[in-house]
């Protein structure tokens, strides 16, 4: 009673006199909220649309991403195509999330300095992207993107891209014991169009293959960003997409 | 036999990174080891220079153990102000690469590596030392108890300066997992893990042997700040490394899940680190500053088990209309909303408190900052609620709106409730009767006030601008502007905002200035406030 008449918020007091109790309490209230909203997507099916046509980056496509994350492409570019008039016009058929299923880290972006580059592949030739690279201000004038002409001078080490593809597939993407073994090979014949493609195009069904730079003797930087910028958002088979099936 | 465990450890993890530098499996990763190999290399050395052999029985050196543990703070006051001026430095910067591209400076200098280091200077070097500073004083000053330890709380201060600086060095190395505001790699991941554990140990030490009964409701914040920023840090950065020496790791998400994970991690690191931590400081240096007890406890009660329960909740906000399902986005701008009042509460609390002391505003520029640091935490936490609502977040997201509305928050309320504390602290631990200058304290208020000002509204123009070009269509259905349309006409602003950045890193520059004047000792000859009008000013009565 005594106690009562001094704390007249009652269990509260209790709380404000154990450390024990404030910080188990507080950790609760802070797990609530992330349980109940992030969990039940990791096993709700219709998270991840029905569709044809994903599969895993090639590895000259998984190097080229490495790179976009690297300068930092995201903190400009979004991909994330929302469903509005405007944007379907400008962009494409609206982003789905099965389109990421194998992104590790996921590329969204939150920022717009830059269009979006969710289905920005095919929609340039290969030397447009390699001269806006090297000096956006070239072709666009008004740009305020920076140069990344040293992507042609840097080499992508074909040694260890085998590794990457590894770690990836211990996170859930399914590359093949396959895949994983030609990976070097399936690298430098993409930058090649005078190499044999046959396994790569099994392997990776539309990979665009080209000598993205110019320069045949060796895989770059500039060969793998290019690449995989021209393969974003073409892999999805849309003439056969029943958005009506996917409503979440 | 002092400091030999520690002169020990330092020269071992010399050792490793020395063979982490030559072992690494990338590029990157080994210019990265030199980097932690040249810095642990100057560590030891000054390490080895403390280590005493004395006999422990009669010490060369005698601590005092018994006062507060004060040191400390004071070497994270001066890491504060020069994280502080270092990230809002790179943000006009890259404020100026926006309006000016020719300033790009590849491939260490493009805007796309100095962003991240530019983020991260600002919120974890800066507000980070910030909190750990003063949570380091609230706690030993309402628990009235040292800082439990040891010699801990040293470790937890110079190992969060080695992970800023891996942090900072590996941006521009291109070092990052693109997950915004948790850009470092797996083993920077880790180091910062164990500093944080470190934390919470010291600030649950120090609570746990408290000679008061009660936990004082600042340290209620603090104490879910870190608790929170545990949780969300290990989970967010869950990945599998490519190699043990090497600088990739691949996020163990995919797509979808991997956005929401990371944007529960980014709303929350707004939320505990920036605003629950914050509002520890508000809650002990506010009644401090204004001499009056907090305005109402229940009121506290009710705001900090709402704010932590809501906050959690509402990352989904950053994900509208994308590929994230429907219902989870609806739940975040449900709570997003809600979360309004809660936020409130905490500055209704701070502003009341003021009741019967407002004034003191007009004699003292320090409380001035608290009440300024409050008001914009009031505006960006009805800002973000209102941006969170679908219908606004269609415009709104991938603007520069977005820019202006964390940036109202950062400098406005981060920025400004940092500046009073420090100005509250500077005089008491290097024991001065006051600050140098208190006309210099108001000189950096106006200052910085005008540079947020001009920041938030070239900010809101410039996106909601962006926002309706994006979207325009003329009679015939077509779109009327071209991306790069919007681009372009974004140019004055981007100048105005670089000047409203330029304005606020002014401010510090002069709050700089005063602390080092404060901390040699020298008083300026001035008028003080409330004195009233110079002499030379009064006219006679006619």
């Amino acid at each position: 009673m005594t106690t009562e008449a001094k704390n007249p918020f009652g269990f509260h007091g209790k709380i404000e006199r154990n450390v024990s109790l404030l910080l188990v309490l507080s950790l609760i209230v802070v797990t609530i909220g992330g349980i109940v909203q992030i969990a039940p997507l990791f096993w709700l099916e219709n998270t991840i649309e029905k569709v044809k046509g994903m599969r895993p980056y090639s590895p000259l496509e998984l190097a080229g991403r490495n790179i976009y994350v690297r300068e930092g492409c995201y903190l400009c570019h979004s991909q994330m195509i929302r469903p509005f008039r405007d944007e379907v016009e400008r962009y494409g058929h609206y982003s789905l999330a099965a389109e990421s299923m194998y992104d590790h880290p996921f590329q969204w972006g939150s920022k717009r300095t830059g269009p979006d580059l969710a289905r920005v592949g095919g929609k340039y030739s290969n030397d447009w992207h390699v001269q806006h690279l090297t000096n956006p201000r070239e072709l666009v004038p008004e740009s305020i993107m920076p140069p990344f002409a040293f992507l042609t001078s840097n080499a992508v080490d074909t040694t260890t891209i085998a590794a990457h593809l590894v770690a990836n597939s211990r996170v859930g993407v399914p590359y093949t014991d396959e895949m994983i073994k030609s990976a070097a090979d399936d690298m430098a014949a993409q930058a090649n169009p005078e190499a044999d493609t046959a396994g790569l195009e099994t392997r990776y069904p539309k990979a665009n293959i080209g000598n993205f730079d110019g320069d045949l003797t060796r895989v770059s930087e500039m060969d793998a960003l290019v690449a995989y910028l021209q393969m974003l958002g073409t892999l999805v088979d849309f003439s056969v997409y029943e958005p009506a099936k996917n409503e979440r | 036999m002092r400091n030999i465990v520690p002169a020990i450890a330092v020269s071992f993890a010399t050792l490793l990174a020395f063979l982490g530098a030559g072992l690494g499996q990338d590029a990157p990763f080994r210019t990265h080891f030199w980097v932690l190999f040249a810095l642990l290399a100057v560590s030891s050395i000054l390490m080895l220079q403390r280590v005493t052999f004395a006999n422990a029985s009669s010490p060369i050196i005698v601590e005092d153990t018994a006062g507060y543990m004060d040191e400390v703070i004071r070497y994270g006051v001066i890491a504060t102000l020069f994280w502080g001026a270092a990230g809002m430095l790179v943000g006009v910067l890259i404020a100026a690469q926006l309006a000016w591209p020719d300033l790009n400076i590849q491939p260490w200098f493009n805007f796309g590596r100095l962003r991240p280091l530019h983020t991260s200077a600002v919120v974890f070097a800066f507000c980070g030392n910030a909190l750990i500073a003063t949570s380091f004083y609230i706690v030993q000053r309402t628990t009235r108890a040292r800082l439990w330890g040891g010699d801990l709380p040293w470790f937890v201060f110079w190992g969060y300066q080695l992970f800023i600086v891996m942090a900072a060095t590996g941006y521009l190395l291109g070092i990052t997992q693109s997950r915004e505001y948790a850009e470092p790699e797996w083993y920077v991941d880790i180091w910062l893990t164990i500093v944080w554990v470190a934390y919470l140990l010291v600030f649950l030490g120090t609570l746990i042997k408290r000679k008061e009964p009660h936990i004082y409701v600042a340290n209620w914040f603090l104490l879910s700040f870190i608790v929170t920023v545990a949780m969300l840090h290990l989970v967010n950065n869950l990945a599998m490394p490519v190699s043990l020496l090497g600088s990739k790791s691949y996020s163990a998400f995919s797509g979808v899940l991997d956005a929401l994970t990371q944007w529960w991690y980014g709303h929350n690191a707004v939320g505990f680190f920036l605003t629950a931590g914050f509002l520890g400081m508000m809650y002990y240096f506010v009644p401090r500053q204004a001499n009056r007890p907090i305005y109402s406890y229940r009121l506290s009660i009710i705001h900090f088990w709402a704010l932590i329960f809501m906050y959690i909740w509402a990352g989904p906000h950053h994900l509208h209309y994308t590929a994230l399902p429907d219902w989870a986005q609806t739940l975040g701008m449900v709570f997003s909303i809600m979360l309004w009042m809660p936020s409130w509460g905490g500055m209704i609390n701070g502003f009341m408190t003021l009741s019967g002391a407002w004034d003191k505003l007009r004699t003292d520029p320090i409380l001035r900052m608290m009440v300024m640091a409050m008001a914009f935490y009031g505006m960006s936490t009805f800002e973000g609620p209102l941006m969170s609502i679908k219908a606004v977040n269609s415009l709104s997201h991938y603007t520069d709106w977005t820019i202006g509305h964390v940036h109202s928050g950062a400098l406005g309320w981060n920025g400004f409730m940092t500046f009073g504390a420090l100005y509250y602290l500077t005089p008491k631990l290097w024991n001065r009767q006051q600050l140098y200058s208190l006309r210099l304290v108001n000189w950096h208020l106006w200052l910085a006030t005008l540079g947020i000002v001009l920041y938030a509204s070239s900010m809101w123009v410039a996106g909601i601008m962006q926002g309706l070009m994006w979207r325009e269509y003329d009679d015939q259905g077509f779109l009327v502007y071209a991306f790069i349309e919007a681009t372009a006409a974004m140019y004055p602003y981007y100048i105005l905002r670089f000047l409203g950045g330029a304005l606020f890193l002014a401010g510090i520059i002069i709050m700089i200035f005063n602390v080092w004047k404060t901390i040699r000792g020298d008083m300026a000859v001035e008028r003080a406030y409330g004195a009233g009008p110079a002499i030379s000013a009064l006219k006679p009565a006619e």
